[in-house]
């Protein structure tokens, strides 16, 4: 036996090698797919970036000092290249509207997207699953109309009338929250001289530093953005669990359960959803990407200042660097979560490995 | 010998968009610590019927009948909680096809142990020496490993073996046998049934067992009960069978080839609708 256990073995981690292989290639071949993708927007634009440089009154010597500069002399190929090299080494270019590295403003404002999808997804997945997993277990029921009519709602109206509405009812009318901002005027100069910018999240940041009641201002801030998105977010899950949960109610090991004489509460809370966060956890992680992408028109109705508002303020600049750079970001950040969730679908089913 | 289980006119209905549908049409039987057969072919309600006796009908399907006692328990009184304390401990049921019946994501030490943890409360190294126990009963030769396997890991032959394993742990009255091997290789069968049979047997428990191969059943019962379109059609001793008298019986007898038989083309199974009726 302990020749074949050996075997075994081997023959289970070279495959989880293999597939770990296959993994980082079609990573890196979809990276580089992306690139390209982004290279060849920032060439058919017709947008001049030796012109955005140095301006409209530069003569010919600085216009092609600039040029050679940017590398834009080059043959096409080889500005691919170094498009690729610079990008490897976290290099997007500067930003034309302020001077800055591009991925120095991305590393302050994807942050502000991170904290708020993040939140989101943590509401959707805290509400939405269980909401699911309740409606399914009693279809046509009247929990289940609500879970339906509730999920129907978050998808189908519009985020920014979502976010108008609930700024105008719960910030301007009942003054529960903070309104659009991620602090108080007040704060928001504070933080620029008092705090110690460790992660760029507020919320971790005003807690790290000890500072409660700025804590206390950006929570109140944040909780209705993220209610929002989390509602939209939650919509989808609960609808989603709901039909995954229906199917594995019907499957034959959920009648095994019981004849065993499992309370329900494990038959449905155990054994059937430890098979739906199987399909699950790619429906989670794609909402989360979706949302890291930055929620643009709710980072706009909020005045938060994340990666949605920062690639849509460089659209509109023409700013080319910027736009391409954050791209790149957010296409990243999804195929870094498409990874995640392989990896964590592997992890939950073993007929997967 | 006292009745384990008796069952007068059993009626299994299912709502649909159609109207109803009886699946299970006044069937009446009575057990005692015995093996009795329930024979018939696809849709014939045996397969119902055996899991009326668990009361695992999903809605829409409803159950009724004039009277359905375990063990002097009233099957149609009891509470839904009740009969949760039945299921398991008094009455059990093996499956058709592991590939389904096996939770996919647990591991199998998991599956047999969590009925001894959650209702006997016994601690972890306990409830895993019982399933091993359990394991050795059903001749898993290297049962620490199949405890750590995942269902997807076993055969076909093994995860029976552990269905029936994780089935007979808490030691039942009843065991249901729903076409048990129905689903495995011809080779396996023998193996499979034969520790079932075994298991029955030294345990004295009541055995149903439930197939669409009447000589099969025959073998490891002593009555055979023959439904078709949810009724019992005839009751017969397993060593009469050849007298059986209704021609559905005789047809599904006369279905199967037989080695050295003669090679003409088998009879198809004729279906009278007038043996449907009452």
């Amino acid at each position: 036996m302990s020749v074949s256990d050996t075997s075994f073995r081997d023959s289970r981690l070279a495959f989880a090698l293999r597939q770990g292989g296959g993994i980082v290639l079609s990573l890196a071949a979809t990276l580089l797919g992306l690139l390209l993708v982004t290279f060849f927007i920032g060439r058919v634009v017709p947008i001049d970036p030796v012109l955005a440089v140095v301006g409209e009154r530069a003569t010919q010597a600085q216009y092609d000092a600039v040029r050679e500069a940017l590398g834009l002399d080059q043959p096409l190929w080889k500005q691919f290249g170094i498009y690729v090299w610079d990008a490897l080494h976290g290099d997007f270019g500067q930003s034309i509207r302020t001077r800055e590295p591009v991925v120095d403003e991305i590393r302050r404002y994807f942050p502000a997207t991170l904290e708020l999808a993040t939140l989101a997804t943590i509401f959707g997945v805290i509400v939405g699953v269980p909401a699911g997993v309740i409606a399914a277990t009693r279809p046509g029921s009247l929990i289940d109309q609500i879970v339906r009519i509730v999920g129907l709602m978050g998808y189908s109206m519009p985020v920014f009338w979502l976010g108008l509405m609930g700024l105008l009812l719960f910030y301007g009318i009942l003054g529960w929250v903070g309104g659009p901002g991620q602090l108080d005027a007040g704060y928001q100069m504070l933080m620029e001289f008092e705090l110690t910018r460790h992660t760029g999240m507020i919320l971790l940041d005003t807690a790290l530093n000890g500072r409660w009641d700025m804590f206390a201002n950006a929570l109140s801030h944040i909780v209705l953005p993220a209610g929002i998105l989390g509602y939209t977010s939650m919509a989808y899950i609960s609808r989603m669990t709901r039909s995954f949960m229906m199917n594995e109610l019907g499957q034959e090991y959920i009648t095994t359960a019981r004849v065993k004489g499992m309370p329900e509460w494990r038959v449905i809370w155990v054994h059937a959803l430890k098979n739906v966060m199987v399909p699950l956890i790619t429906v989670v992680a794609l909402s989360y990407a979706y949302l890291l992408e930055g929620s643009v028109l709710t980072e706009t109705i909020f005045a938060w200042p994340g990666l949605g508002s920062y690639i849509t303020d460089a659209l509109f600049a023409a700013d080319m660097p910027a736009v391409l750079g954050g791209t790149v970001v957010v296409g990243v950040v999804f195929i870094g979560l498409n990874m995640l969730s392989d990896i964590l679908y592997r992890l939950v089913d073993p007929r997967a490995k | 010998m006292s009745d384990l289980l008796t069952i007068r006119d059993l009626r299994v209905t299912f709502d649909t968009e159609t109207g109803p549908v009886e699946a299970v049409r006044g069937v009446s039987f009575r057990l005692g610590r015995e093996r009795l057969g329930i024979v018939g072919e696809s849709g014939s309600g045996k397969t119902i019927t055996g899991r009326s006796v668990l009361r695992l009908i999903r809605p829409p399907g409803r159950i009724e009948a004039a009277e359905m006692t375990f063990d002097g328990i009233d099957l149609t009184r009891i509470s839904e909680r009740e009969m949760r304390a039945l299921r398991g401990p008094r009455i059990a049921m093996v499956m058709q096809d592991p590939k389904y019946s096996l939770n996919p994501v647990m591991k199998v030490g998991a599956q047999l142990t969590e009925g001894l943890r959650l209702r006997d409360r016994l601690g972890a190294a306990e409830a895993r020496r019982k399933a091993i126990e359990a394991l050795e009963a059903v001749q898993i030769r290297d049962p620490e490993r199949v405890m750590e396997a995942y269902p997807h890991e076993l055969s076909g032959g093994m995860g029976q073996r552990v269905m029936i394993a994780m089935m007979l742990i808490p030691n039942p009255d009843l065991l249901i046998a729903d076409e048990p091997t129905s689903a495995l290789d011809v080779t396996v069968q023998a193996e499979v049934l034969s520790i079932l049979d075994g298991l029955v047997r030294d345990r004295g428990m009541g055995l149903i067992f439930i197939s669409h191969d009447l000589r099969l059943v025959a073998r490891f019962c002593d009555r055979v009960l023959v439904m078709y379109k949810g009724r019992i059609v005839e009751e017969v001793a397993a060593g009469e069978l050849t007298r059986a008298k209704h021609p559905y019986t005789q047809g599904l007898l006369n279905c199967l080839p037989r080695i050295g038989g003669s090679r003409a083309p088998l009879p198809g199974l004729d279906r009278d609708a007038d043996w449907a009726r009452a």
